[in-house]
């Protein structure tokens, strides 16, 4: 079963980093990217700019162009991985794992299975 | 679990909203200080364990807030009290209403707190040191540091700002859309001052100062995610990233200065450069050009070419003419004249900077640009010449290294 793993955080927080700290971040994260990959576990993952960089298209009535994210709430969504687990048990797993990598305390793992799935037409 | 370094991140985080909050509560930012210190000094206390609050600002304005009053009880029983609405103990509903009532003024508290450290009556200095004390939290020590001068001095560089903004009375109603307005351009000035202090510092040893660097993307991100639809804080915002992502390639290994067209473009962070050119693009939809956004756009044109030969000089012209309109400034032009050499060559240049020597005769760059021009044309003698005046009015040791070099070469 392939599952989604969406990753929420309060940007706020986020932005507060050290280079340094955002680095070492990284590093653990990879580390347990390796390990998922080799495992046959890592589809494909995707690192967001932060929100500011976004903007948002209301359908409603005529579709309206605003700058900013879709919601304003306290954790924003930062990335997400789409990996293949064998249990709903193991996608937690798999999360834990990367909340583990996460080490400053704060963070939200949304896993959500996936209907279907298409990987697209280009590479990394 | 909750380590320590974890709940200092939370507290560094959340400073700039609960300060905020807290100044408009106390009307008196030593107080807002104050409380803001004692309310991290009881989340140091707690949140190791009982975790994180799930919104970490709301708390500590909170506890800040009655710290504040229950000091105020004691220490002043005669003077009067704030309105009762204020200072009410609060039961869960309340707590919710106020946490409510906070958000809804985080905007307009963020940049009334970053809006009093750009007085105009402070010399920008002050105004920088202030907004990286208050709003950014650095120690005066950290702030000293980047600034290289002794902490005494700069402790009373910030006292003396303190002072005079205390008199300055800064108005606490909300604000209208016009005073807005006039308060992010301040704003946004006054970032852009402080990242312009660590992009070339104006004295000491280090050429770059990244913290400082660091500090003004901090603030601008910080801004843009208050005013996510303006134009020209997305120009700003998108001009630091760009700039800033070439650090590390503007240095060698012994601190020299590396140009442009010399500079490791592999070394260049590209996430950086993705993120200022995403703003760019969104700044562009705007349709309301105006200064940010044409520097940012010139830095685009830059970090687009792979290699200096593709660098598109013609449309670096175009932008800069666009800017010479939008703010006049005989610096414009300078840099304008680069671009102009490299198109209609070096005569061309020299021809347009000429006219500004009076009014930049104590600019370093004026120099370094006007000998690299003469040198082109083969005019070593008055290269020579306008090299040392440059050489006499460099900020740093490694400007002043740096056209030493092209003064051996014209030996």
């Amino acid at each position: 079963m392939r599952y989604a793993i969406l990753c929420y955080d309060s940007e706020t927080a986020i932005a507060s980093w050290t280079k340094a700290e955002d680095d070492a971040l990284i590093a653990r994260l990879a580390a347990v990217e390796r390990k998922l990959a080799s495992e046959g576990k890592l589809g494909p993952n995707v690192r967001l700019m932060p929100t500011t960089t976004a903007t948002t298209l209301r359908k409603a009535g005529e579709s309206l162009v605003t700058d900013g994210p879709f919601a304003e709430t306290k954790e924003q969504l930062l990335g997400f991985y789409v990996v293949e687990c064998a249990s709903l048990e193991d996608a937690i797993d798999t999360a834990r794992l990367l909340a583990q990598a996460v080490t400053h305390g704060t963070g939200t793992y949304e896993i959500r299975p996936i209907a279907t799935f298409d990987p697209g037409s280009f590479g990394p | 679990m909750t380590d320590m370094a974890s709940i200092h991140t939370a507290l560094a985080s959340a400073r700039p909203q609960a300060l905020a909050a807290l100044l408009r509560y106390l009307r008196d930012l030593d107080a807002a200080e104050e409380a803001f210190q004692e309310a991290s000094l009881r989340a140091l206390k707690n949140w190791p364990q009982t975790g994180p609050p799930r919104d970490p600002a709301a708390w500590l304005i909170l506890v800040g807030r009655n710290f504040a009053l229950d000091e105020q009880r004691h220490h002043s029983k005669t003077e009067m009290l704030p309105p009762e609405e204020l200072i009410s103990d609060l039961g869960d509903a309340e707590t919710e209403f106020v946490q409510r009532f906070d958000a809804s003024h985080y905007r307009d508290d963020v940049l009334r707190l970053l809006f009093i450290c750009c007085h105009p009556d402070l010399p920008t200095t002050q105004q920088i040191a202030l907004a990286l004390r208050v709003v950014s939290g650095l120690s005066v020590k950290e702030i000293a540091r980047a600034f290289l001068i002794g902490e005494s001095a700069m402790e009373q560089r910030i006292t003396r700002a303190k002072r005079r903004i205390g008199a300055a009375n800064v108005p606490f109603e909300t604000p209208d859309g016009a005073e807005r307005a006039e308060r992010l351009a301040a704003v946004a000035a006054m970032i852009y001052l402080l990242f312009n202090e660590g992009y070339a510092a104006s004295g000491g040893e280090a050429h770059i100062r990244v913290v400082l660097c660091e500090e003004a993307i901090r603030l601008a991100r910080l801004l843009l995610r208050l005013f996510p639809s303006e134009p020209e804080i997305m120009g700003l915002t998108a001009l630091l990233l760009l700039q800033h992502a070439r650090a590390p390639a503007r240095l060698d290994a012994h601190g020299g200065i590396v140009l442009m067209e010399d500079q490791d473009r592999g070394l260049w962070n590209h996430a950086l450069i993705a993120e200022g050119l995403a703003l760019l693009e969104k700044a562009a939809r705007h349709n309301r050009p105006a200064p940010y956004q044409v520097q940012a756009t010139i830095a685009a044109v830059h970090a687009r070419a792979a290699q200096p030969q593709n660098t598109d000089w013609a449309e670096i012209d175009r932008h800069y003419a666009m800017l010479e309109t939008l703010q006049p400034s005989p610096v414009v032009t300078l840099n304008r004249a680069v671009a102009v050499a490299k198109i209609r060559g070096p005569e061309a240049a020299l021809a347009m900077i000429e006219p500004l020597e009076d009014r930049l005769s104590g600019y370093f760059n004026f120099f370094g640009v006007k000998g690299a021009l003469l040198n082109q044309l083969g005019r070593a003698q008055e290269a020579r010449v306008a090299f040392g005046r440059a050489i006499a009015l460099a900020n740093t040791a490694a400007e002043a290294a740096h056209i030493r070099l092209h003064l051996d070469r014209l030996m």
